[in-house]
Protein backbone atom coordinates (compact mmCIF):
# COMPACT_ATOMS: atom_id res chain seq x y z
CA UNK A 1 0.00 0.00 0.00
CA UNK A 2 1.56 2.98 -1.30
CA UNK A 3 1.09 5.85 0.86
CA UNK A 4 3.63 9.37 -0.14
CA UNK A 5 3.87 11.83 3.16
CA UNK A 6 4.28 15.63 2.52
CA UNK A 7 4.72 17.51 5.53
CA UNK A 8 4.37 21.20 5.93
CA UNK A 9 4.84 23.13 9.21
CA UNK A 10 1.49 22.18 10.44
CA UNK A 11 -0.01 19.57 7.66
CA UNK A 12 0.99 16.56 7.05
CA UNK A 13 -0.54 15.70 3.24
CA UNK A 14 -0.74 11.54 3.16
CA UNK A 15 -0.93 11.00 -0.55
CA UNK A 16 -2.61 7.45 -1.44
CA UNK A 17 -0.69 6.72 -4.58
CA UNK A 18 -2.79 4.13 -5.67
CA UNK A 19 -6.23 3.75 -7.24
CA UNK A 20 -7.84 1.03 -4.90
CA UNK A 21 -8.10 1.17 -1.19
CA UNK A 22 -10.92 -2.09 -1.24
CA UNK A 23 -11.07 -5.17 0.58
CA UNK A 24 -8.07 -6.87 -0.94
CA UNK A 25 -5.83 -3.61 0.66
CA UNK A 26 -8.05 -2.29 3.59
CA UNK A 27 -6.08 -3.72 6.95
CA UNK A 28 -2.53 -2.68 5.32
CA UNK A 29 -4.06 0.41 4.85
CA UNK A 30 -5.50 0.89 8.23
CA UNK A 31 -2.14 -0.14 9.46
CA UNK A 32 0.08 2.67 7.30
CA UNK A 33 -2.34 5.41 8.44
CA UNK A 34 -1.53 4.54 11.89
CA UNK A 35 2.20 4.45 11.31
CA UNK A 36 2.11 7.74 9.40
CA UNK A 37 -0.69 9.38 12.39
CA UNK A 38 1.49 9.01 15.63
CA UNK A 39 3.75 11.49 14.73
CA UNK A 40 4.18 15.37 12.86
CA UNK A 41 1.74 17.40 12.31
CA UNK A 42 -1.80 17.77 14.11
CA UNK A 43 -3.65 18.34 11.38
CA UNK A 44 -3.36 15.26 8.68
CA UNK A 45 -5.04 15.57 5.13
CA UNK A 46 -5.66 12.00 3.28
CA UNK A 47 -5.49 12.93 -0.93
CA UNK A 48 -7.48 10.44 -2.60
CA UNK A 49 -7.43 12.31 -5.74
CA UNK A 50 -5.62 9.03 -7.31
CA UNK A 51 -7.88 6.75 -5.68
CA UNK A 52 -11.04 5.59 -8.44
CA UNK A 53 -12.95 3.09 -6.23
CA UNK A 54 -13.02 2.23 -2.76
CA UNK A 55 -15.45 -0.33 -1.50
CA UNK A 56 -16.99 -1.14 1.92
CA UNK A 57 -13.74 -2.34 3.11
CA UNK A 58 -12.05 0.57 2.14
CA UNK A 59 -14.78 3.41 3.70
CA UNK A 60 -14.37 1.03 6.68
CA UNK A 61 -10.62 1.41 7.11
CA UNK A 62 -10.78 5.61 6.37
CA UNK A 63 -12.94 5.97 9.19
CA UNK A 64 -10.73 3.03 11.52
CA UNK A 65 -7.79 6.04 9.89
CA UNK A 66 -9.81 8.63 11.85
CA UNK A 67 -10.53 6.66 15.12
CA UNK A 68 -6.99 5.85 15.42
CA UNK A 69 -5.43 9.48 14.91
CA UNK A 70 -3.18 9.81 18.23
CA UNK A 71 -2.95 13.16 20.44
CA UNK A 72 -6.32 14.79 19.13
CA UNK A 73 -4.84 14.91 15.72
CA UNK A 74 -7.43 15.52 12.60
CA UNK A 75 -7.66 13.80 10.16
CA UNK A 76 -9.30 15.36 6.71
CA UNK A 77 -10.25 14.56 3.35
CA UNK A 78 -9.45 15.79 -0.41
CA UNK A 79 -9.92 14.98 -3.94
CA UNK A 80 -12.39 12.59 -3.70
CA UNK A 81 -13.48 11.19 -7.42
CA UNK A 82 -16.71 10.46 -8.16
CA UNK A 83 -17.48 7.09 -7.66
CA UNK A 84 -15.47 7.58 -3.78
CA UNK A 85 -17.60 10.25 -3.90
CA UNK A 86 -20.92 8.58 -4.38
CA UNK A 87 -19.60 6.21 -1.69
CA UNK A 88 -19.43 8.64 1.15
CA UNK A 89 -22.59 10.07 -0.04
CA UNK A 90 -24.90 6.77 0.06
CA UNK A 91 -23.39 5.91 3.48
CA UNK A 92 -23.80 9.39 4.69
CA UNK A 93 -20.09 9.52 5.73
CA UNK A 94 -19.99 12.45 3.89
CA UNK A 95 -21.11 14.02 6.82
CA UNK A 96 -18.95 12.88 9.14
CA UNK A 97 -15.33 14.07 7.48
CA UNK A 98 -14.59 17.32 6.46
CA UNK A 99 -14.24 16.98 2.47
CA UNK A 100 -11.59 19.74 0.52
CA UNK A 101 -12.30 19.13 -3.18
CA UNK A 102 -8.27 19.16 -3.67
CA UNK A 103 -5.31 20.16 -2.14
CA UNK A 104 -4.69 23.24 -3.93
CA UNK A 105 -8.05 24.82 -1.93
CA UNK A 106 -6.25 23.77 1.27
CA UNK A 107 -3.60 25.61 0.70
CA UNK A 108 -5.66 28.64 0.35
CA UNK A 109 -7.50 28.33 2.76
CA UNK A 110 -5.01 28.46 5.22
CA UNK A 111 -3.64 31.86 3.87
CA UNK A 112 -6.96 33.06 4.08
CA UNK A 113 -6.90 31.87 7.90
CA UNK A 114 -3.57 33.73 8.07
CA UNK B 1 -5.92 -25.67 -17.61
CA UNK B 2 -9.68 -26.67 -17.77
CA UNK B 3 -9.89 -26.86 -14.01
CA UNK B 4 -12.50 -24.91 -12.53
CA UNK B 5 -10.26 -22.71 -10.72
CA UNK B 6 -9.26 -21.02 -13.90
CA UNK B 7 -10.34 -18.02 -14.69
CA UNK B 8 -12.83 -18.12 -17.74
CA UNK B 9 -13.49 -14.91 -18.90
CA UNK B 10 -16.39 -14.49 -21.15
CA UNK B 11 -16.66 -11.78 -23.95
CA UNK B 12 -19.95 -10.38 -24.39
CA UNK B 13 -22.10 -11.37 -27.21
CA UNK B 14 -24.06 -9.26 -29.03
CA UNK B 15 -27.30 -9.59 -27.13
CA UNK B 16 -25.25 -8.78 -24.06
CA UNK B 17 -24.63 -11.34 -21.84
CA UNK B 18 -21.72 -12.54 -20.44
CA UNK B 19 -20.25 -15.19 -17.99
CA UNK B 20 -17.78 -15.20 -15.20
CA UNK B 21 -16.00 -17.67 -13.51
CA UNK B 22 -13.12 -17.23 -10.92
CA UNK B 23 -11.82 -18.28 -7.32
CA UNK B 24 -13.71 -17.12 -4.47
CA UNK B 25 -10.43 -14.80 -3.35
CA UNK B 26 -10.05 -10.87 -3.67
CA UNK B 27 -7.14 -10.51 -5.40
CA UNK B 28 -9.47 -12.81 -8.31
CA UNK B 29 -12.17 -10.81 -7.10
CA UNK B 30 -10.03 -7.35 -8.51
CA UNK B 31 -9.29 -9.19 -11.54
CA UNK B 32 -12.70 -10.31 -12.52
CA UNK B 33 -13.91 -6.54 -11.53
CA UNK B 34 -12.02 -5.51 -14.18
CA UNK B 35 -13.05 -7.98 -16.57
CA UNK B 36 -16.41 -6.97 -15.47
CA UNK B 37 -16.25 -3.32 -15.96
CA UNK B 38 -14.12 -3.56 -19.46
CA UNK B 39 -17.02 -6.01 -20.70
CA UNK B 40 -19.40 -3.15 -19.56
CA UNK B 41 -17.78 -0.92 -21.94
CA UNK B 42 -18.01 -2.88 -24.79
CA UNK B 43 -21.36 -3.21 -24.21
CA UNK B 44 -21.74 0.93 -24.35
CA UNK B 45 -23.28 1.22 -20.88
CA UNK B 46 -22.88 4.47 -19.51
CA UNK B 47 -19.61 5.41 -17.58
CA UNK B 48 -22.08 6.84 -14.60
CA UNK B 49 -23.77 3.37 -14.31
CA UNK B 50 -20.56 1.95 -14.78
CA UNK B 51 -19.94 2.87 -12.29
CA UNK B 52 -22.64 2.21 -10.02
CA UNK B 53 -22.34 -1.66 -11.04
CA UNK B 54 -18.87 -1.80 -9.73
CA UNK B 55 -19.94 -0.41 -6.16
CA UNK B 56 -22.13 -3.27 -6.02
CA UNK B 57 -20.47 -6.14 -8.30
CA UNK B 58 -17.26 -5.42 -5.33
CA UNK B 59 -19.80 -5.76 -2.31
CA UNK B 60 -21.72 -8.77 -3.10
CA UNK B 61 -18.42 -10.53 -4.22
CA UNK B 62 -16.50 -9.46 -1.41
CA UNK B 63 -19.10 -11.06 0.91
CA UNK B 64 -18.99 -14.01 -0.80
CA UNK B 65 -15.11 -14.13 -0.40
CA UNK B 66 -15.44 -13.27 3.31
CA UNK B 67 -18.59 -14.52 4.50
CA UNK B 68 -19.79 -17.33 2.14
CA UNK B 69 -16.38 -18.72 1.67
CA UNK B 70 -15.09 -17.50 4.82
CA UNK B 71 -11.56 -16.09 3.28
CA UNK B 72 -10.34 -19.98 2.66
CA UNK B 73 -10.23 -18.88 -0.72
CA UNK B 74 -10.95 -22.43 -2.27
CA UNK B 75 -14.26 -22.33 -3.56
CA UNK B 76 -15.79 -20.80 -7.30
CA UNK B 77 -17.29 -18.24 -8.11
CA UNK B 78 -20.19 -17.45 -10.60
CA UNK B 79 -21.14 -13.78 -12.24
CA UNK B 80 -23.89 -14.30 -14.88
CA UNK B 81 -24.86 -10.85 -16.08
CA UNK B 82 -27.55 -9.94 -19.13
CA UNK B 83 -28.48 -6.33 -20.69
CA UNK B 84 -32.35 -6.33 -20.75
CA UNK B 85 -33.65 -3.41 -22.16
CA UNK B 86 -32.91 -0.28 -19.58
CA UNK B 87 -31.36 -2.57 -16.70
CA UNK B 88 -28.80 -4.93 -16.56
CA UNK B 89 -29.71 -8.09 -14.45
CA UNK B 90 -27.30 -10.32 -12.54
CA UNK B 91 -26.73 -13.79 -11.17
CA UNK B 92 -23.73 -14.36 -8.71
CA UNK B 93 -23.66 -18.27 -7.53
CA UNK B 94 -20.99 -20.03 -4.86
CA UNK B 95 -21.08 -22.49 -3.05
CA UNK B 96 -20.45 -21.47 0.12
CA UNK B 97 -22.01 -21.16 3.61
CA UNK B 98 -25.51 -19.60 3.28
CA UNK B 99 -26.53 -16.58 4.42
CA UNK B 100 -27.10 -16.00 7.88
CA UNK B 101 -31.21 -16.84 8.83
CA UNK B 102 -31.54 -17.71 4.77
CA UNK B 103 -32.00 -14.42 3.93
CA UNK B 104 -30.60 -11.08 2.49
CA UNK B 105 -29.68 -9.05 5.20
CA UNK B 106 -31.87 -5.65 4.65
CA UNK B 107 -29.04 -3.28 4.85
CA UNK B 108 -30.03 -0.20 7.39
CA UNK B 109 -28.37 3.11 7.06
CA UNK B 110 -25.93 3.30 10.08
CA UNK B 111 -27.11 6.07 13.31
CA UNK B 112 -23.50 8.50 12.57
CA UNK B 113 -24.91 10.73 15.22
CA UNK B 114 -22.32 9.17 17.22
CA UNK B 115 -18.88 10.22 18.58
CA UNK B 116 -16.21 9.85 16.55
CA UNK B 117 -15.19 6.44 18.94
CA UNK B 118 -18.42 5.00 18.33
CA UNK B 119 -18.16 5.32 14.44
CA UNK B 120 -19.12 2.26 12.30
CA UNK B 121 -16.31 0.31 10.37
CA UNK B 122 -18.36 -1.63 8.78
CA UNK B 123 -21.73 -2.88 7.62
CA UNK B 124 -22.07 -0.53 4.94
CA UNK B 125 -21.75 -3.45 1.90
CA UNK B 126 -25.16 -4.43 2.20
CA UNK B 127 -26.65 -0.45 2.51
CA UNK B 128 -24.59 0.21 -0.83
CA UNK B 129 -26.23 -2.80 -2.63
CA UNK B 130 -29.59 -2.63 -1.36
CA UNK B 131 -30.28 1.29 -2.21
CA UNK B 132 -28.18 0.71 -5.59
CA UNK B 133 -30.27 -2.54 -6.87
CA UNK B 134 -33.68 -3.24 -7.79
CA UNK B 135 -35.48 -7.34 -7.34
CA UNK B 136 -33.18 -8.89 -4.94
CA UNK B 137 -33.59 -12.13 -4.51
CA UNK B 138 -31.44 -14.58 -2.57
CA UNK B 139 -32.32 -18.62 -3.49
CA UNK B 140 -30.22 -21.35 -1.64
CA UNK B 141 -30.61 -25.23 -3.01
CA UNK B 142 -28.30 -27.62 -1.81
CA UNK B 143 -24.99 -26.38 -1.21
CA UNK B 144 -25.30 -22.98 -3.64
CA UNK B 145 -25.95 -19.76 -2.80
CA UNK B 146 -27.51 -17.86 -5.44
CA UNK B 147 -28.23 -13.86 -5.41
CA UNK B 148 -30.29 -12.02 -8.55
CA UNK B 149 -30.43 -8.42 -8.60
CA UNK B 150 -30.97 -5.69 -11.29
CA UNK B 151 -29.53 -2.40 -11.34
CA UNK B 152 -31.51 0.15 -13.73
CA UNK B 153 -29.79 2.37 -16.71
CA UNK B 154 -32.17 4.59 -16.56
CA UNK B 155 -30.64 8.07 -17.18
CA UNK B 156 -32.06 9.99 -14.77
CA UNK B 157 -30.75 7.85 -11.82
CA UNK B 158 -27.47 7.22 -10.52
CA UNK B 159 -26.46 10.84 -11.01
Amino acid sequence: MDLVCHDSEDIRIVEVAEDRIDAAVAIQFKDRMRELSDNGPMRVILDLSRVTFLDSSGLGAVVAALKQMADGRRLELSGLTPKVAKVFRLTRMDTVFTIHPDISAIGVGLKNAG
Amino acid sequence: MGSARDHSVGKPTPNGRFRLVFPGDSLSVRGALRAAMRAFHEMGVAEGHVGVVEIVLAEVLNNVVEHAYADHGRGVIELDVSHRGIALAFVIRDDGRPMPGGSAPGGRPHDLDVTADDLPEGGFGWHLIRELTDDLEYHRSGNRNELRFCIQLDASLHN
